[in-house]
């Protein structure tokens, strides 16, 4: 395979991939720090997701990081657009962000939006006033 | 091998407006937190961008990893 078909071949897999991931190892043995804790937050949404193993070719991280102008792994992409690497996707998770950018629902341990400026009210608005 | 105070030098000078706090234990791997007004209208992405590629070919090479947190002031 010559440099320009790895690189068609990446374009092909994150333009046919709603969600994907470049990465040192597999989900289920990554080789790498950064690459284990972007899988474990895909997982954690139960978001579907492709991975690509960067690590058996060499070309491959070149000609992705020459494609995406991002020179670290992993990287995330969604609907063909790069999110980011471990940081930018850990900072997203943590403020929600990622769950709504891949239209999932946040894990039960992630922070939910808090209403803005809300006083400490009383009692709280239940359903019941809210029907009547 | 840069130091911590090396590295924060180089991306306070490349970045106009640039403030960055950076840490290493190592030499090797550096966590920076960089604000700056440059970034004022960018995706993340494009923030990283702009702090990754003060470093080019170096980082992988003499530079393991760099941790990133941007912000705009």
């Amino acid at each position: 395979m010559s440099d320009n078909e790895i690189r068609d071949a990446i374009a092909e897999a994150i333009a046919g991939n709603e969600v994907i991931l470049f990465m040192k190892g597999t989900p289920d043995r990554p080789a790498c720090g950064f690459s284990a804790r972007t899988v474990a937050m895909l997982e954690a949404l139960e978001t579907p997701f492709a991975a690509v193993d960067i690590l058996p070719d060499p070309r491959i991280r070149q000609e992705l990081s020459a494609l995406s102008s991002w020179p670290t792994i992993p990287q995330l992409f969604h609907k063909g657009e790069l999110l980011g690497g471990c940081d930018i996707v850990s900072e997203m998770y943590e403020s929600g962000e990622l769950a709504e950018t891949l239209g999932v629902q946040p894990p039960p341990d992630a922070p939910e939006d808090a209403p803005a400026g809300a006083d400490p009210a009383p009692t709280p608005l239940g359903i019941e006033n809210r029907l009547s | 091998m840069p130091s911590a105070s090396e590295v924060k030098t180089r991306i306070e000078a490349a970045i106009p407006g640039a403030q960055a706090d950076v840490e290493t234990v190592d030499e090797v791997h550096f966590s920076a937190s960089v604000r700056a007004t440059a970034f004022d209208g960018l995706s993340r992405v494009a923030q990283h961008r702009l702090v990754m590629d003060v470093f080019g070919d170096e980082l992988g090479g003499s530079i393991h990893a760099l941790a990133l947190k941007t912000e705009v002031p």
